[in-house]
C-alpha cells in the first residue's frame, strides 16, 4: 500500500531539499522558469524561439536513430538510406522526421529573425543575443549542408562540388584548402565520411552550446517584446516588472498551444508531402551519386537558395563568393547600422517599414531565383535584387537616423 | 580591473616582473604545444597514403581514336577528356582571340608549362584537358558541331557547361563574360610512345 499522501510529499520535500543543498535545481528553475518575468506583450512572432528548440530536440532525437542505420561509406550509403525508407520498421517515419524537419527548422528560425528585425531586438543592451543567434544560423547552415550530402545522392555529391570549389575561390592557399576539405582529390568517400562526423558529433556540440550562450545573454537582458521598451523599467515593490508575467505557467502553457498548432501542420507535411515537391529533398537526389555525371541543374536546398543567386548574379567567382559571404556576415553589424532612438517597427517611420518590407520581398525573391535555372534574363534579375539586398544594409544607418520616429509608450500597449 | 592589477593589490611585495616573465613564458610554451597538438588532427584530413596511391597515373590507349572524337577517361576521381582534334578544329582556335578571357593560357597554375601554346597541347592534334569546370566544377557538355546553338549564335564548336553557362573552346579556353574565371586545367601527361598516354606524369626531363 502507498503511504498517506502528506508523508509521501514530506519525503519528496525531504529529497528535494537534499537535491538542492548538492545541485542549485529549485533556483536554476526559479531564475530562468517559474519566476523569469517575461514581457505581457509577446505576439504571434514570439512563437518561434520555443519552436526553434523543438526542431532542435527533433533533429537529435531522430537524427540519433538514423545513425542506428546509416552507413557512412560512399559504396553504401545511399542504399542504407533507402534501407531505412524501405526495410527498418517506422525507418521512413523517422527519416522523414529528419529531412522534413531540416526545412521546418529554418522556416522557423527565418520567421524568428524577421521577428527581430521587426521589433529592434538586436538593439542594446541585446546586440550579443543576435550576434549568438547569427552564429547558430551559421553553424546551422553548414550542419543542414554536410546533413544533405549524408544520403550520397547526385544532388548530395555534386552540391558537396559546388559548395567546396567556392573555397577555392580564396586566392594562393584555395586549392590546397579544397583539398584538405575533401581529404582525396576528389569528391569521396573520405569527404563522406568526415561530414558524418561533423554532422553528428562537432556541429550539433557547437549548436548546443551556442544555444545555451544563446539563451543565458538572453535572460541576463530579459526579453525584448512588440513595443521595444524595457519592462525592467517599472517594477513593483518586490522588484518585479510591472509588465512581466512569470514565463511559467503564462509563457509555457502559450508555447504549447504554439506547438500543437506547429506540429499539426507539420505532421501534415510528413505524412502528404514529405518532399514538398521537390523543394525538401530534391528529384535528382533519388538517383546514386556519379561523379561522372553531373546533373543538369545544381541547385541547393530552397533555405539556401538567396545565398546561391547572389553567388549566381556574379560573373566572377572570387567577387561571388566574397559576396555571398558578405551577405551572410553584414548580419552581424547590423545592431550597429540600426541608430534609430526606438527599437520597434511600431514606433520607427514609413522608411524604416518600407525597407523592411522590400528586404522581406528581396530576400524570398532572391531565394526564388537561387531555385530557376538561371537563364539570361534571371541572371539580370538576380543583379537588381543582389543589388537590393544590400542597399537594405547601406539604407539601415541613414533611414533610422534621419526619419521621424514616434514616442514610444511609458508601458507595454496591447 | 585586470588580474595584474588584483595580482598586485593582494601581495604587493611580491616579484610582479617575475610574475609576469612566468605567465608570459608559460603563454607562449603553451600556444607552441597547442599548435604541436592541433597539427595531426589537422593534417589527418589531408589525402590519405590509399588515397595518393589511387590517385597515381592512369595509362590510355589513344591508337584506335577517330578525328573528332572525344574519350573520357577518369584520374583521381576527375574525368580527364582526351581530345583528338581535326584540322579544322586547330584551325578554329586561332580565330577566337578576341572571344575568350586568356586566348594565350598566360594563367601559370592552369597548365604545365609545355602545354602554354595556342593549341594547349603536348601534340597539336591531342588534347589532353580536365573536363571539371573552373567554376564550380560540373563536368561541361562537348558540342563540337560549328553553328547556332540555345547558347551561342555564332558557335565555333567547344564546351559548355549546363550548370552555369560557362563555355570553353575546343583548347579548353574559357570565353569572357561566363562565370568560369580561367581556361580549363591541363593534366601533367605525356605520351609513352605513338599510340599511349600516360596522364598525371610530367614528360621525361621535366620536373
Amino acid at each position: 500500500m502507498a503511504k498517506p499522501a502528506s508523508s509521501l510529499s514530506r519525503s519528496a520535500g525531504a529529497l528535494g531539499n537534499w537535491i538542492d543543498q548538492r545541485i542549485p535545481v529549485s533556483s536554476f528553475w526559479k531564475a530562468h522558469i517559474s519566476e523569469y518575468y517575461a514581457p505581457k506583450n509577446f505576439n504571434f512572432f514570439y512563437f518561434f524561439g520555443s519552436l526553434a528548440l523543438l526542431m532542435l530536440v527533433n533533429q537529435i532525437v531522430t537524427g540519433i536513430f538514423l545513425t542506428m542505420h546509416y552507413k557512412p561509406d560512399a559504396e553504401m550509403a545511399f542504399s542504407s538510406v533507402e534501407y531505412i525508407m524501405r526495410d527498418v520498421e517506422w525507418g521512413w517515419l523517422i527519416r522523414y522526421m529528419h529531412s522534413t524537419g531540416a526545412s521546418f527548422f529554418f522556416v522557423v528560425v527565418y520567421l524568428h529573425m524577421f521577428r527581430a528585425l521587426m521589433y529592434g531586438s538586436y538593439k542594446s543592451p541585446r546586440e550579443l543575443v543576435w550576434i549568438l543567434g547569427v552564429l547558430i544560423y551559421l553553424v546551422l547552415m553548414a550542419e543542414a549542408f554536410m546533413g544533405y550530402v549524408l544520403p550520397w545522392g547526385q544532388m548530395s555529391y555534386w552540391g558537396a562540388q559546388v559548395i567546396i570549389s567556392l573555397f577555392g575561390a580564396i586566392p594562393v592557399v584555395g586549392d590546397a584548402l579544397v583539398e584538405w576539405i575533401r581529404g582525396d582529390f576528389f569528391v569521396s568517400d573520405a569527404t563522406l565520411n568526415r561530414f558524418f562526423a561533423l554532422h553528428v558529433i562537432a556541429l550539433p556540440l557547437a549548436l548546443l552550446g551556442l544555444v545555451v550562450l544563446h539563451l543565458a545573454a538572453l535572460h541576463e537582458v530579459g526579453s525584448n517584446n512588440p513595443d521595444g521598451i524595457e519592462v525592467k523599467k517599472n517594477k513593483d515593490a518586490q522588484g518585479r516588472p510591472l509588465d512581466g508575467i512569470p514565463f511559467h505557467p503564462y509563457y509555457t502553457v502559450k508555447d504549447i498551444f504554439g506547438v500543437g498548432v506547429f506540429l499539426t501542420l507539420f505532421a501534415f507535411v510528413i505524412f502528404y508531402a514529405p518532399e514538398f515537391g521537390g523543394l525538401f529533398l530534391e528529384p535528382d537526389n533519388f538517383n546514386p551519386a556519379d561523379p561522372l555525371v553531373t546533373p543538369e541543374h545544381i541547385v541547393p536546398v530552397w533555405y539556401f537558395t538567396p545565398y546561391y543567386a547572389i553567388l549566381r548574379a556574379v560573373p566572377d567567382k572570387l567577387a561571388g563568393v566574397i559576396l555571398m559571404g558578405l551577405a551572410i556576415m553584414v548580419l552581424f553589424i547590423v545592431p550597429w547600422l540600426d541608430r534609430s532612438r526606438v527599437k520597434s517597427i511600431r514606433y520607427k517611420g514609413w522608411g524604416s517599414r518600407i525597407l523592411l518590407a522590400v528586404f522581406t520581398v528581396t530576400f524570398i525573391r532572391l531565394g526564388m531565383l537561387g531555385m530557376s535555372e538561371g537563364t539570361y534574363i534571371q541572371t539580370l534579375e538576380s543583379r537588381f535584387w543582389t543589388f537590393a539586398y544590400f542597399a537594405f544594409f547601406i539604407l539601415l544607418p541613414f533611414i533610422t537616423k534621419y526619419e521621424k520616429t514616434r514616442p514610444e509608450p511609458e508601458r507595454v500597449t496591447k | 580591473m585586470s588580474d595584474k592589477q588584483s595580482l598586485a593589490s593582494i601581495e604587493p611585495s611580491a616579484n610582479t616582473g617575475r610574475r609576469m616573465l612566468l605567465l608570459a613564458g608559460t603563454g607562449v610554451v603553451g600556444v607552441v604545444g597547442a599548435g604541436f597538438v592541433a597539427w595531426p588532427f589537422l593534417a589527418s584530413w589531408n589525402p590519405s597514403a590509399r588515397a595518393r596511391v589511387v590517385g597515381a597515373p592512369v595509362e590510355v590507349f589513344i591508337g584506335a581514336m577517330e578525328p573528332g572524337q572525344l574519350l573520357k577517361v577518369v584520374w583521381r576521381g576527375q574525368t580527364i577528356g582526351i581530345l583528338r582534334r581535326t584540322p579544322q578544329m586547330l584551325e578554329a582556335l586561332d580565330e577566337l582571340k578576341d572571344e575568350l578571357r586568356d586566348p594565350q593560357s598566360t594563367t601559370p597554375t592552369q597548365q604545365p608549362e609545355y602545354a602554354a601554346n595556342l593549341h594547349r597541347s603536348i601534340r597539336p592534334e591531342y588534347l589532353v584537358v580536365n573536363l571539371h569546370c573552373t567554376h564550380l566544377g560540373c563536368v561541361p557538355e562537348f558540342i563540337p558541331e560549328v553553328g547556332a546553338q540555345p547558347f551561342e549564335l555564332n558557335w565555333k564548336g567547344g564546351f559548355y557547361c549546363p550548370c552555369h553557362k560557362s563555355k570553353f573552346d575546343l583548347a579548353g579556353r574559357v570565353y569572357t563574360g561566363v562565370p568560369a574565371p580561367t581556361n580549363l586545367i591541363i593534366p601533367p601527361y605525356r605520351f609513352t610512345d605513338d599510340e599511349r598516354v600516360l596522364i598525371g606524369m610530367e614528360p621525361e626531363g621535366v620536373v
